[in-house]
């Protein structure tokens, strides 16, 4: 877990209550995820259903081994063996050209290479946790937008080529000259810049942010992230957000998804899940940060470690290391269900059959009074 | 630049060792190189007298301490004079290593390209293709690496020289044409490196295979290979982002590798009678010939030697991060 989050953003209009009724760029249907095959095999993501809106920053949180990586690297067909998908569908919806009436939404897990190729990164763009592997030690950070350009924008030259790489490398708070430079003479800040401008370089509509800032240190990472959302705000992608840090995400998603054990667990606006919680996991995470401000509390954690997804426990997974669990979770398997006219959805036996639901997890949503950034602000 | 200057520094202390215990050693040996000659029963009735001259010629009647000797060995040595041959026909060992090297040379220069090159080759093709039909290659290439070198020419001979009649089974070119650059001559060269040079080729390259493929093995997997991936290249692409950072360790163990080749390539002369460097430090080694041994000796240390410096420049040339390092 990360030891502390950095100090809080700068303000940003929220986009939620708008993006509640964009149009879907991005959504994942019952997505199932195995490593190995047979009766060895894992399943890292269980029936995941993920719709990402146009412009909206969708925050997927988790621990360790939870499947937030795995659920998104299958969405783009990027999975390392032995990871098979085995069921699901991803619908990507381009931008509606003018004039064309026929559907132009592609499945992505049905798609052929050449396809795929075509929406990889010019619509869909990936940056992930150490910008020191991702980018290609031998040869120059140039070079690297270089490659890129040369198949998605056949029509540019050489030295049109160039010219974007500064372009995108200033957009980000970089020098020109850097293009020139190897990865290992960069910073781990300026290495994630760098990837960062390259996710740019084709304008695409999504961007997934896998666990971006993880690996650098807080100040950084708070430079990074001002930098990312403001070409967001700009730009107007839309981001699928991973991280285990909570907090994190509370500032700067619209949406927040928790993940446990491979199946989604909650999905709320960023402010209902920070100040209202509903599952008994996200409860958990939630006080696993230590707060800036205010009285000490002890730190209450979540007691027990992640389940190990060879062998987990029946139910609901969480039963083991939940405070209220029931009877009926030793049983049987929660789906995420829609719990209120808001729209958030939880996947918890507490909030169905006539269970008394506990006072922490029955808090007012301030999602019913319309959240601003300035409540979510305070909320710190 | 510093880089190769220091590596060039280096190699040179290198071969300092090499040659100084190149001259100790046959000094250490028990055994006279004269009363070799004399009891090689091709002088009869060899008198004191005789016996001192023959001391005199081949300089092992030596009154002066060995410090001396080593320094005159070094002065020599920078006068390209290596000595004289105590057999083949006292001829100066330069002349001798000058007219067997280039067979070894050749062949060797020849096999280990087309070992590194097809090696690597298939490597990188292993690596990406992992799990394919195709995985029976490594353990292949496995069992021609345990084979003995001089073993797997000897099989080589009987089947492709003895049985088949495919190639010639020994020396380097055919004896009853006259050396010169007549079709007929040249052709007889590269039909007689043939054999060798397979043999060569076959025992090495799964060094180089397993090697690259294990390396392709882990790049394969690593993040800037996912991301060329997920920038939509061409699959090509992908593989040449893997490859070009697998074969790193390749290039880099070269070094190693190219001195079990010399090796081995030697063993291959001996044989196929192949006129080359290691043929001629066989015999050297049977006649007790110290100052061939010794010559020769130094040369396979400068050889290796510069191979192992072409390397590492071809390393700074292909990551970016030893350039810097220096």
């Amino acid at each position: 877990m990360s030891e502390m989050s950095p100090p809080a953003l700068a303000p940003r209009t929220p986009t939620h209550s708008s993006t509640r009724e964009a149009e879907p760029v991005l959504e994942i249907r019952g997505l199932n995820v195995d490593y190995g095959f047979g009766t060895e095999a894992v399943h890292a993501v269980v029936d995941c259903d993920l719709v990402l809106r146009r412009g909206q920053v969708l925050g997927l949180a988790g621990e360790s081994g939870s499947g937030k990586s795995t659920l998104s690297m299958a969405a783009i067909r990027l999975l390392r063996s032995p990871g098979v998908i085995t069921g699901g569908e991803v619908l990507f919806h381009p931008r509606p050209v003018e004039g064309d009436s026929s559907d132009p939404t592609i499945d992505l897990l049905r798609a052929d290479e050449a396809e795929l190729r075509r929406v990889r990164w010019s619509e869909i763009s990936v940056v992930f946790q150490s910008a020191l592997n991702a980018l290609n030690p031998v040869i120059t950070i140039g070079a690297q937008f270089d490659d890129l350009l040369k198949v998605h924008r056949p029509h540019l030259s050489s030295s049109e080529r160039w010219d974007r790489g500064v372009e995108l490398l200033e957009m980000v708070g970089m020098t020109g000259d850097r293009l020139r430079s190897y990865s290992h003479e960069l910073s781990g800040g300026m290495r994630q810049r760098a990837m960062i401008a390259m996710a740019l370089a084709l304008e695409p509509q999504v961007m997934i942010l896998d666990e971006p800032t993880t690996a650098l240190d807080v100040v950084t990472q708070r430079e990074i992230l001002e930098e990312l959302m403001g070409l967001r705000d700009r730009l107007g992608f839309a981001a699928l957000f991973i991280t285990h840090d909570l907090s994190l995400l509370v500032e700067l998603a619209d949406e927040i998804v928790v993940m446990y054990a491979g199946r989604l667990m909650e999905r709320a606006p960023a402010a209902s899940l920070f100040r209202a919680p509903r599952v008994p996991y996200t409860y958990g995470l939630l006080h696993c940060f230590p707060p800036m401000h205010g009285e000490r509390k002890p730190m209450e954690g979540i007691p027990g470690s992640p389940p190990d997804l060879r062998a987990l426990p029946s139910g609901c997974s969480f039963h083991p290391r939940c405070p209220w669990a029931m009877e009926r979770c030793r049983k049987e398997t929660p789906v995420l269900t829609r719990l209120d006219a808001s729209g958030r959805e939880a996947a918890c036996w507490l909030h169905s059959g006539g269970a008394t639901v506990p006072a922490e997890l029955a808090m007012v949503d301030p999602g019913d009074r319309g959240p601003s950034a300035a409540t979510r602000r305070v909320a710190r | 630049m510093r880089f190769i200057a220091r590596r060039v520094g280096f190699y040179a202390i290198a071969a300092w060792v090499a040659i100084t215990v190149s001259f100790f050693l046959p000094r250490m040996v028990p055994g006279d190189p004269v009363a070799g000659i004399i009891a090689n029963a091709s002088i009869h009735g060899c008198n004191p007298y005789c016996v001192k001259a023959l001391e005199l010629e081949f300089g092992v009647f030596n009154h002066s301490s060995l410090l001396v000797q080593y320094l005159q060995y070094w002065g020599n040595l920078f006068h390209g004079n290596l000595g004289v041959s105590y057999f083949e026909s006292s001829q100066p060992v330069t002349t001798l290593v000058a007219a067997y090297l280039p067979w070894t040379i050749g062949l060797l220069g020849v096999a280990t390209v087309i070992s590194f090159v097809l090696g690597t080759t298939i490597g990188i093709f292993l690596g990406w293709r992992r799990g394919s039909r195709l995985d029976w290659v490594v353990p292949g290439a496995t069992f021609f690496q345990a084979i003995p070198y001089f073993f797997l020419a000897m099989v080589l001979i009987e089947v492709f020289a003895s049985i088949l009649k495919w190639f010639p089974p020994q020396y380097g070119y055919d004896i009853t044409l006259t050396p010169g650059w007549s079709p007929g001559y040249l052709w007889s060269i590269v039909d007689h490196a043939m054999l060798p040079a397979f043999t060569v080729v076959l025992a090495s390259a799964a060094g180089f295979i397993l090697g690259m493929r294990n390396q392709m093995l882990t790049t394969m997997d690593e993040d800037f290979v996912l991301v060329a991936r997920a920038k939509g290249l061409h699959s090509g692409r992908v593989v040449w982002y893997a490859a070009r950072n697998a074969i790193l360790p390749s290039v880099s163990n070269f070094s190693l590798a190219i001195s079990l080749v010399v090796a081995g390539q030697l063993l291959v002369e001996v044989v196929f009678n192949y006129p080359g460097i290691g043929y001629l430090l066989f015999k050297a080694v049977i006649n007790h010939d110290y100052p061939l041994v010794q010559g020769v000796f130094v040369v396979i240390v400068l050889v290796v030697l510069a191979a192992n410096l072409i390397a590492d420049v071809v390393y700074a040339f292909i990551d970016p991060r030893a350039r810097q390092e220096a």
